[in-house]
């Protein structure tokens, strides 16, 4: 029976969310452009621009559910994946700037000039091309990720030393992005966008337009996390989070199951990347920053760990949590209140936000029918039956 | 996969001159021991005796120093993985019960059903009639139909057993490899263990690992005991067990 339930819960949750992020990515927009400026019911443009942040924060924080939650794989590197989805995506922008830049240079971006390039590097054709740039948002992170995985997993590195590998990743493309002459604009990063694929990044209508695309990838990134966990192959990847030798040894690659999840998680994660660089109108090597992506695994276990509804609500949570406090006299002290909550999360909600209210119906619809049948049970003694 | 060239032996298991030490212990000393195809053996033996080693040898888990193992006199067992090894048809119940506590019995009998167990195939998976069938077949024997939708971690210990018996019949391995069936059971179940047991051996190979006598000697087949990771004494459960040094090794000199 509690299985039964449980899928019947799962769905629930899983309409309501997908509800609630639809209706968000077609009334947010709506209202910032439909209705008079100062209105009490118009969302301003920053604020569209902020919950456009939070979009790309959910999907990253699915990528990363869908290999920890259900496969017991902690990548500490995440970020990685999503800067380099960013990259791309800033590459793009770069290039759609032409000749507007400061030094009006129709192929080579400002910093080139500056840096006295003397022709565009090879790894920077075929990005005024956006359907190039769409391609490497999604084929750059997953090969890095294919190549990654494919030496981590053969060797059976797993569990901490996993994640230290992940980290150590992250941080050296950090140190690699930083220098000036890797060609990705170094310490500044990749900035001062004018368009996208024709239309002004900073206008309201292509943020409206923004936000509800990194809504609907969000509700594309979930169906396919959804359909990903629900299949048999999501029966195996909780088999090897739980037994990953008993797995082996019914006769399942272990390796290529990681592999194929971790590649794809990885490319979700550059997607959300690339969604977030528009919006925020920057990307600077500090995506790589190490913190980031534990920050990431953070909004995971709070929002609770293999839910994916749980992953998605847990990046908004903490982010919008971030933004009040930095935005106050609290400021400084954010990364101590944020490993505080890590902290209290791991002891009080073990579960995450919503892994506990989970269990917490699962266990009130058992009592209930417990206590149905223990009455129904009384009826039958109580009342004589009839005779026929 | 290595296969050599034609068969070396009617074994359907064959391990000679098998070493393996772990860190300067020898736990496997010159081991040799033959399975022909259709027998069930019992494999005793005082605690650390290399009884588990030997397992985790056969099923690739750990690599011998030295020595020969053959699977179905062709295949050298040293130089496969365990994924590999299991799709050869070499199933494997552990001596602390593992099943796949968070999940349904259910679904730990459908993962471990000898099906496609590739990456597309699970992605793409379609439950079909013959399958469904024989969960319910192997769910009947192993007698936990009714519970078929619980979690495999609510069951009790000997239940545990039962479900990874029952993932072995799934897996429908050509050689069964047993590791202390019993431990945690009742005597009813303990009898109905054997029963069991001597059922599946009318189809397939088995080694059974087990401590106790009484279960062993209802099983009736040849006993191999096991000490210090060599083979002490071969013969029926009575010459083995009137065996002057198995006498010794179990009551201690
Ligand atoms: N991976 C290992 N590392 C070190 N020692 C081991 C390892 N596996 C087994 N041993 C040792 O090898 C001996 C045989 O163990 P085992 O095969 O489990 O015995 P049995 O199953 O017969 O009780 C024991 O002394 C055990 O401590
Ligand atoms: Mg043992």
């Amino acid at each position: 029976m509690t299985p039964h339930v449980l899928t019947r819960s799962l769905d629930r949750s899983a309409t309501i969310f997908l509800v609630v992020v639809a209706g968000l990515g077609v009334l947010i927009p709506l209202s910032n452009l439909l209705l008079p400026a100062g209105s009490a019911l118009q969302v301003p443009t920053y604020l569209v621009a902020l919950f456009g942040k939070y979009a790309c924060y959910a999907i990253l924080a699915l990528s990363i559910d869908l290999i920890w939650g259900y496969c017991g794989i902690l990548s500490l590197g995440h970020g990685a994946f999503f800067a380099l989805g960013g990259y791309a995506m800033g590459m793009y922008l770069m290039r759609q700037i032409g000749s507007r830049g400061v030094y009006g240079n129709p192929i080579l971006p400002d910093f080139m000039v500056f840096l006295n390039y003397p022709a565009l590097p090879w790894y920077w054709h075929g990005f005024d091309m956006f359907w190039f740039a769409a391609l490497m948002v999604i084929l750059v992170p997953g090969l890095l990720a294919f190549c990654f995985g494919w030496l981590a997993f053969r060797s059976r590195v797993t569990g901490v030393y996993l994640s230290i590998i992940t980290q150590a990743m992250t941080y050296a493309l950090l140190l690699a992005f930083f220098r000036n002459d890797f060609g990705f604009g170094g310490n500044n990063g990749l900035t001062d966008f004018k368009d996208i694929l024709g239309f002004n990044v900073q206008a309201d209508g292509t943020r409206a337009a923004l936000f509800a695309l990194s809504c609907l990838a969000l509700i594309v990134a979930f169906l396919i996390c959804r359909a990903v966990v629900t299949s048999k192959l999501g029966k195996v990847l909780i088999a090897i989070r739980d037994a990953e030798s008993r797995t082996r040894f019914l006769g399942y690659r272990v390796e290529s199951y990681k592999l194929f999840v971790f590649t794809l998680s990885a490319c979700m994660a550059g997607v959300a990347g690339a969604l977030y660089v528009p919006q925020v109108g920057i990307i600077n090597p500090s995506e790589f920053a190490p913190g980031n992506s534990i920050e990431a695994v953070i909004w995971v276990a709070v929002g609770g760990r293999g839910t994916l509804v749980g992953a998605a609500l847990g990046a908004v949570v903490v982010n919008y949590a971030k933004t009040y406090f930095t935005s106050g006299p609290l400021a400084p002290y954010w990364l101590f209140m944020l490993g505080a909550l890590f902290i209290l999360v791991t002891l009080l909600l073990p579960k995450g936000i919503v892994g506990t209210f989970n269990a917490w119906r699962e266990s009130r619809k058992a009592t209930e029918k417990a206590n149905a049948e223990s009455a129904a049970l009384e009826d039958g003694v109580g009342e004589p039956k009839p005779a026929e | 996969m290595s296969v050599m060239e034609g068969r070396t032996t009617s074994a359907l298991l064959y391990l000679d001159g098998v070493h393996v030490s772990f860190d300067g212990f020898h736990a496997i000393n010159n081991l040799s021991l033959t399975l022909e195809p259709g027998e069930m053996r019992a494999i005793i033996g005082p605690n650390g005796a290399g009884k588990t080693t030997m397992m985790d040898i056969i099923t690739g888990k750990t690599k011998p120093d030295e020595g020969t193992v053959l699977f179905d006199g062709m295949t050298d067992l040293t130089r496969l993985d365990e994924t590999h090894i299991a799709e050869l048809g070499i199933g494997r119940k552990f001596q602390k019960p593992t099943v796949f506590e968070s999940q349904t019995i259910e679904d730990n009998l459908l993962l471990a059903l000898n099906v496609d167990h590739s990456v597309r195939g699970t992605l793409f998976w379609r439950g079909s009639r013959d399958e469904s069938e024989r969960i319910d077949r192997v769910l009947e024997t192993i007698r936990l139909t009714d519970a078929r939708n619980r979690l495999a971690g609510s069951l009790s210990h000997g239940q545990k057993q039962w479900l990874e018996i029952g993932m072995l019949l799934a897996q429908d391995p050509k050689l069964l490899l047993v590791d202390e069936p019993v431990a945690g059971m009742t005597d009813v179940e303990t009898h109905q263990t054997a029963e069991l047991l001597k059922e599946i051996n009318k189809e397939k190979t088995v080694m059974v690992v087990e401590h106790d006598m009484t279960f062993v000697r209802e099983l009736g087949v040849k006993v191999t005991c096991l000490h210090e990771g060599t083979v002490l004494a071969e013969g029926t459960i009575d010459q083995v067990s009137s065996n002057e040094r198995v006498v010794e090794v179990y009551l201690g000199r």
